[in-house]
């Protein structure tokens, strides 16, 4: 119990060079207690963001670009969707029952818990040195080299070898660098840039990004981006070994023996 | 267990504690600064709170943007079928001159304007958007009297904290603070696009409130009153809409 105890050294995210001067290395920590709570919170926000947004963009399933747009004025795009309103025509003979009432409290209610928890994360991660010794890629292996070795390992679906396992590789650690520093701050920008409210505040944060229904497509856009993500990330833990990679995010350890069985 | 763990299970429970207290003190100052919505209650309870509490704080006296004639909509989306009741086809058939709006509640003066009496007051302009919960918007430019205006006519009383307007629709009905009340782009508004204000747009009277979604700014507006507590109005919770499970504050 002390052994383990001492190996879950409360910020000590695993990587390979502690996890070697470990004795008899069969169980290691691999991640930290806050960023498995946060990992999870933002899970379940982001699941119930995921869903009500599908449910509120099926009332209007048709894009703009720049500040107006209604079913009067020609669509940037329209998705072939039936929807939940008599007022767009879709084409579809019928229409869905209407869900925005609890579709936009839970957006923004889950969007609330996911910004603060968020928040918490990018404390953390700057303050504990998670980023730095996590996610941003080592100095040997800022190079192209390196990251087409690894890209290619992905693309053969390779298995990580022991010491991966215990930490990222460079386009991991670049593509949760892009989700956390890029695509969250954009789709909460383009997300606040619809409030009205917000708006009359900071009116930038509309104007900059072209308009009110501009924004609602890069909303749109980035939140299929992060949904690809998810499904990637999803695709690469069942690669990886979903059990021991699931178990690893819930209890933060590895048996590094027993996955290579697995 | 060592000593170590001890200290923080002491010392996570004394932070727990201190976070619990501290949200109880933080709920009672909101509720006494008017920052509780009164929808607070239930699952959403939360996220409400802190939206309503967080807007109000950044933007109780921002002004909506206003936008300029060229990018007024060259086709406003008229949503709305006329009120199918023989009261509003009556009122409609005399053009509306029997059209009025009644104001109590919380005021020295209750009374009753007619359109024509409104009209007389200063007029004001605004070109804003109307941005609807389901994703649309579209520009125009409002013309109305300012609510603020004859709020102040009819003297409210200094304890009023909301508005309560209703439509000639029944179970139409909505409320919002005095920060939007007061506020110098809430219109009682009679015209659009240098024109009377069409019926499919809520004409001939619609409250606009261009700080909040298009849900807020009910059409056919016959009836206003000021109160400090809307537990009495319908179910208790603000308005219509989150009767039919919408948000009372519509600012996102």
């Amino acid at each position: 119990m002390a052994e383990l105890e001492s190996l879950q050294a409360p910020l000590g995210v695993g990587f390979p060079s502690s996890a070697s001067s470990i004795p008899a290395p069969t169980v290691t920590s691999r991640h930290s207690v806050l960023v498995r709570v946060t990992h999870w919170i933002i899970t379940l926000c982001f699941f119930a963001l995921l869903v009500s947004g599908v449910e509120i963009l099926i009332s209007h399933p048709r894009f703009y670009w720049g500040e107006t747009g209604t079913v009067l004025t020609t669509p940037l795009f329209k998705l072939p969707i039936p929807s939940s309103r008599t007022l767009v025509p879709t084409g579809y003979g019928y229409v869905l029952p209407d869900q925005n009432g609890w579709s936009r409290y839970l957006h923004f209610e889950a969007a609330w818990i996911l910004v603060l928890t968020g928040l918490l994360y990018a404390i953390f991660g700057f303050f504990s040195g998670h980023f730095r010794k996590n996610l941003l890629p080592a100095k040997a292996d800022r190079s192209w080299r390196a990251f087409s070795t690894a890209i290619a390992g992905h693309l053969r679906f390779r298995r990580p070898s022991d010491a991966e396992a215990q930490s990222y590789n460079v386009p991991q650690r670049l593509t949760y660098l892009f989700v956390i520093f890029v695509l969250f701050p954009l789709v909460i920008w383009s997300g606040l840039a619809m409030s009205p409210a917000f708006v009359s505040a900071f009116p930038t944060t509309a104007t900059l990004l072209g308009g009110r229904q501009s924004a609602r497509t890069i909303h749109f856009f980035v939140s299929l981006a992060l949904a690809l993500f998810v499904l990637v990330h999803l695709v690469m833990i069942c690669v990886a070994g979903f059990w021991s990679r699931t178990r690893a995010m819930i209890t933060g350890q590895t048996d590094s023996r027993q996955e290579e069985r697995t | 267990m060592t000593d170590l763990t001890r200290r923080k299970l002491i010392a996570s429970g004394i932070a727990v504690t201190a976070g619990v207290s501290g949200l109880g003190v933080a709920a009672r100052i909101a509720q006494r600064y008017g920052l509780v919505p009164p929808d607070h209650g239930g699952i959403y309870g939360l996220g409400e709170t802190l939206t309503y509490a967080s807007q109000r704080l950044l933007t109780r006296h921002s002004l909506a943007r206003e936008f300029s004639r060229s990018q007024i909509s060259k086709r406003p989306l008229a949503n709305e079928i006329a009120p199918p009741s023989r009261a509003f086809k009556r009122l409609q058939a005399a053009g509306f001159v029997d059209w009025r709006l009644s104001v109590d509640g919380m005021v020295d003066r209750p009374g009753s304007f007619s359109l024509a009496e409104l009209k007389t007051y200063p007029s004001r302009s605004q070109i804003t958007e109307v941005a609807c919960e389901e994703g649309w918007s579209y520009i125009a430019e409002w013309i109305g009297v300012p609510l603020a205006h004859v709020l102040n006519l009819v003297g409210v009383h200094p304890q009023a904290r909301y508005v309560a307007y209703f439509s000639i629709e029944p179970d139409w009905w909505d409320s919002m603070d005095m920060a939007d009340a007061m506020h110098p782009q809430t219109f009682l508004t009679y015209g659009m696009n240098g024109d009377e204000l069409p019926v499919g747009n809520g004409g001939p009277l619609r409250m606009r409130v261009p700080r909040q979604l298009g849900y807020k700014s009910v059409k056919f507006i016959t009836h206003l009153t000021v109160t400090d507590n809307l537990k009495g109005f319908g179910k208790g919770l603000g308005s219509a809409a989150p009767e039919a499970g919408y948000a009372w504050y519509a600012g996102i």
